[in-house]
């Protein structure tokens, strides 16, 4: 088949083409910049954008929800205990008779209050240590990163645990417990890049240019590997907060009177058996909250994967 | 290794010892009685001289006696709670890797059909449901309304159900994602191609071929999802009532049982650090590449 029809192929069919001195060479397309890039192919993911819907939602609760709701996330009333949701309490009430619309809001905000803290500090810490790790290598890399793998093989929740036993509970302790070895992740990572980065000409012309270490690590080894850092955030973020929501269950977590989702579901679950309400709104909270940020992190990293462009 | 060990001993040995005050104050009695308990439990002495003493102690196998229940120490609570802990946390294991191997093969395979997505659907939620409130809810829907298994408590087969399956669900899940994304990429790969070219049967290419090099991966992240199954057991045995090490040791933080906790916490770091340990060895005995690897340095 396919000789017979190359025969009738005659040489008429063919029409020369026009060329005309660079056409070949314009760029059809607008330039697009690295990050709108990222921000198009965000966009075309949809459990990333669902991802993003949750978060903001999750946002609306935490800074919109207490000005809707005439009720104070502190206030008891023994009264009011134990009410089923109704037109008054949208939520209902837990066993002090505490508005628990008002309450899932508040436990929203210092559960994203402690995980993006949390966040930012392994951050800076880990990008502070990973970055002079990685750009001055040698002996000063073999004995930071000898640190980073006693650490890294330490479990993260037995020393949360032991030093909220000794500092004993707060806001800040539970944070501090969250970031003491949880930096070390990222410093891995932010090391990682900065030791394929820095053998690239442009660190090499800036420190022809005279700039100094901090300025190369800072201005030029960081933001190129900022993508990485991102992804990474997006995924410590839950996982503080998870912390969190797991060292409030046996008792470490936030202090009364502030209350997580975390202490939300501990209240909930001691009265399960009767008002199953109390725990399964903040659960479906909690859900939410891993939900929406494992979403937006799945779709940030493909979104920033140069290898997945199309 | 030995060197995390140390870290953890010294650094949790010298954070106990930094909390203000001694155990026996807050209990009402004078101050004699006071000084003799101390001489009792070698608190007296200077705290370099404790760390020694407690250090050997450890060496011999010692982890301490408990300073609020009389005659209770470490080491009772490890015997008594540790078979269970074990017994639930292997159980919870056996649940993840079969069914997270099972379903991410699956979904490797069928990529981009509903299997697929079902099987990702189920590792979403083992990732967005915390253990915790996957057994209130279990505990809730499946042992108080259908009456289907029960509630709490350690007796026999039944009861270990539920707070298994809760335990081992994180991990299923992160398992079946790792594996999908291994047999996609394995696959994908040009050996499998020539598997096929040569006229080997699907069974053979999938069993000896993909599913041989796409587990190499998943053993690597064995190590943090076995720590991931013994600290999410302190919560699931305080839950369904389950008389293991991890309830105990929640007990003696609510407690403050500082010497309990000592003990505990240098227990479960010395597990962990070992099961992750393990870990290497069977990587190296799983992919032969690195056992040459090794034998060429």
């Amino acid at each position: 088949m396919r000789l017979a029809s190359a025969q009738e192929i005659t040489q008429d069919m063919f029409e020369p083409l026009q060329l005309r001195a660079g056409e070949g060479e314009a760029i059809t397309r607008p330039p697009i910049s690295y990050w709108r890039e990222v921000a198009r192919r965000f966009r075309r993911n949809r459990l990333a954008v669902a991802g993003l819907v949750i978060l903001v939602t999750l946002l609306a609760f935490a800074f919109i929800g207490p000005l809707l709701t005439p009720w104070d996330p502190r206030e008891q009333s023994l009264f009011d205990t134990n009410k089923p949701p109704s037109a008054e309490h949208w939520f209902g009430t837990d066993n002090l008779g505490r508005d628990l619309f008002a309450r899932l809001c508040y436990g929203i905000k210092i559960s994203l209050f402690v995980g993006v803290m949390a966040a930012l500090i392994d951050l800076v810490v880990g990008v502070i240590y990973g970055g002079i790790s990685g750009y001055f290598g040698g002996v000063i890399d073999d004995v930071m990163m000898r640190i980073v793998d006693i650490l890294y093989g330490i479990p993260y929740i037995i020393v949360a645990i032991l030093l909220l036993v000794v500092i004993g509970p707060g806001l800040w302790s539970v944070i501090l417990a969250m970031t003491i070895t949880g930096w070390v992740g990222m410093a891995r990572l932010v090391r990682g890049q900065v030791l394929q980065l820095k053998e690239q000409e442009f660190v090499l012309a800036a420190r022809v240019l005279g700039a100094s270490h901090l300025g190369i690590i800072l201005r030029h080894l960081i933001p190129n590997a900022m993508g990485v850092i991102i992804v990474q955030m997006t995924f410590t973020i839950p996982a503080a907060i998870f912390g969190e929501a797991f060292l409030s269950f046996i008792g470490l977590g936030v202090p009364l009177p502030l209350a997580s989702l975390g202490t939300m579901a501990n209240d909930g679950y001691q009265y399960l058996r009767i008002y199953p309400y109390q725990l399964i709104i903040p659960a479906i909270a909690i859900i939410m909250t891993m939900l929406g940020f494992n979403f937006v992190g799945d779709g940030l990293r493909d979104a920033l994967d140069p290898k997945l462009r199309r | 290794m030995l060197a995390a060990l140390w870290v953890i001993v010294t650094a949790t040995f010298f954070l106990m010892h930094a909390i203000p005050g001694d155990p026996f104050l807050g209990e009402k009695v004078t101050e004699a009685i006071r000084q003799n308990m101390l001489r009792k439990y070698g608190l007296d002495k200077p705290l370099w001289e404790q760390y020694v003493i407690y250090l050997g102690n450890l060496l011999r196998g010692d982890f301490g006696t408990s300073l609020k229940m009389l005659h209770r120490s470490v080491n009772d609570m490890i015997r008594d709670g540790f078979p269970v802990s074990a017994l639930l946390g292997l159980e919870a294991l056996a649940y993840a890797v079969t069914l997270g191997l099972l379903l991410g093969t699956v979904a490797g395979f069928r990529h981009n059909t509903w299997l697929d997505y079902l099987a990702m659907f189920v590792a979403l939620i083992g990732i967005s449901v915390p253990g915790f409130i996957m057994g209130g809810l279990m505990q809730y829907v499946i042992g108080l309304k259908l009456r289907w298994l029960p509630i709490a408590r350690w007796e026999g087969f039944r009861y270990t159900i539920m707070p298994a399956a809760a335990l081992g669900l994180g991990t299923l899940a992160v398992m079946a994602r790792m594996m999908r994304t291994s047999v996609l990429e394995v696959t994908s790969q040009d050996y499998i191609k020539t598997a096929k070219a040569k006229g080997l049967s699907q069974r053979e290419i999938v069993f000896r071929h993909v599913l041989r090099n796409a587990i190499l991966p998943i053993v690597t992240i064995l190590g943090p999802l076995t720590a991931g199954i013994v600290t999410g057991s302190f919560v699931i045995e305080l839950i369904f009532g389950i008389p293991g090490l991890g309830k105990y040791y929640v007990q003696s933080i609510f407690n403050r049982d500082y010497t309990l906790i000592l003990g505990t916490t240098i227990f479960y770091a010395v597990l962990l650090v070992f099961l992750n340990f393990l870990v290497d060895v069977a990587y190296g005995i799983i992919d032969p590449r690195i056992r040459l690897m090794r034998g060429r340095e």
